[in-house]
């Protein structure tokens, strides 16, 4: 049985990130058989992004991700769409679809089973 | 065609509404296909009559590539509206082309389905940035709180466009539309069952009421 990689990533981190470059360190790392949890996730816009970037990847040997994010408690206000931010992001975990499992996920909990053997 | 004929033609191109287009999303085997299909059949034109309906099949992936229905003028309640409807393939985070293999296709078709179905994903997620709204299709026997759906919502809310959600499949006797509704109470819903043509009457006037 071998270890996983477990990276908790700040929000002070992605959000120095430009979009692209959010999408692309995440994909790179989950390739590389890690499991991330993001303290403050990821923008819809950048999740259908991070959809669409997996899929030119997959091979053989990546089937791509599992990510789970909180669904949003509310439509962005005025003033997000005004200053085109995001203030209800929330925790997300992403990992490779043949390590990361969910088993359960609902309003308020997210329930994942994370396995060493490939599945 | 003289000069003011010209200028009155390019002032009429840049201010003419173009058609208001509708994607059907949604993950694979939500029934989008079927969906799409049964709009078609009720409200094509004579014209139209030819257009190619989508195909359907109980392995996933069926729709690899989004095919869009022109023109279909829809009439409930003593309203109408025309629409142009895009059936997207089903979006997904994962493709393995094993799943495939363990629906009996051989390795060598398991492997181009694949190829396509990940061509179709993208293809998908591209359509969002050009639609004017979209009906969002939940397997009612599913959780709804797949990424999918999740992702789906937040890209309209953000965008700041119409969605109609469509929990289906309420023919099959583990169906629980209710949960769908309760998941977004923020979003009209509509409970159907495209493949028995269920509640099709109340599907038409939330369509209408949401997109008109």
């Amino acid at each position: 049985m071998s270890d996983i990689q477990l990276d908790l990533v700040s929000e002070n981190k992605l959000s120095a990130m430009a979009p692209i470059e959010k999408v692309r360190y995440i994909i790179g790392e989950v390739k590389k058989g890690k499991i991330m949890v993001l303290e403050k996730g990821l923008t819809p816009i950048e999740e259908a992004k991070l959809i669409e970037m997996t899929m030119a990847e997959i091979s053989d040997d990546f089937v791509g991700i599992e990510i789970e994010s909180y669904p949003r408690d509310s439509s962005p206000s005025f003033l997000d769409r005004i200053f085109r931010r995001d203030s209800n992001q929330k925790l997300t975990v992403v990992g490779p679809a043949n390590k990361l499992r969910t088993l359960r996920k609902d309003k308020n909990l997210i329930s994942t089973l994370v396995s060493s053997e490939s599945r | 065609m003289g000069f003011f004929s010209r200028f009155k033609a390019r002032i009429l191109k840049l201010f003419k509404k173009k058609d208001t287009c509708i994607g059907l999303y949604g993950p694979p085997n939500a029934g989008k296909t079927t969906l799409g299909n049964l709009i078609v059949k009720d409200w094509k034109s004579e014209s139209d009559i030819d257009e190619p309906l989508g195909s359907v099949s109980h392995i996933a992936h069926e729709t690899r590539k989004a095919q869009r229905h022109h023109k279909l003028e829809i009439v409930s309640g003593g309203s109408r509206i025309q629409l142009d409807i895009v059936d997207t393939p089903g979006l997904a985070t994962k493709i393995d082309f094993h799943d495939f293999m363990a629906e009996g296709l051989s390795e060598k078709e398991s492997k181009q389905r694949s190829k396509e179905a990940t061509e179709g994903v993208i293809e998908a997620v591209k359509w969002l940035e050009d639609l004017d709204g979209v009906i969002l299709v939940m397997d009612a026997t599913e959780n709804p709180y797949t990424q999918v759906n999740v992702t789906v919502i937040g890209n309209m809310e953000a965008r700041n466009l119409p969605l109609l959600i469509v929990a289906n499949k309420v023919d099959l006797s583990d169906a629980d539309p209710e949960a769908i509704r309760d998941a977004f109470p923020q979003h009209p819903f509509v409970a159907i069952s495209a493949l028995e043509g269920t509640n099709m009457d109340q599907f038409y006037e939330a369509l209408i009421k949401q997109f008109g």
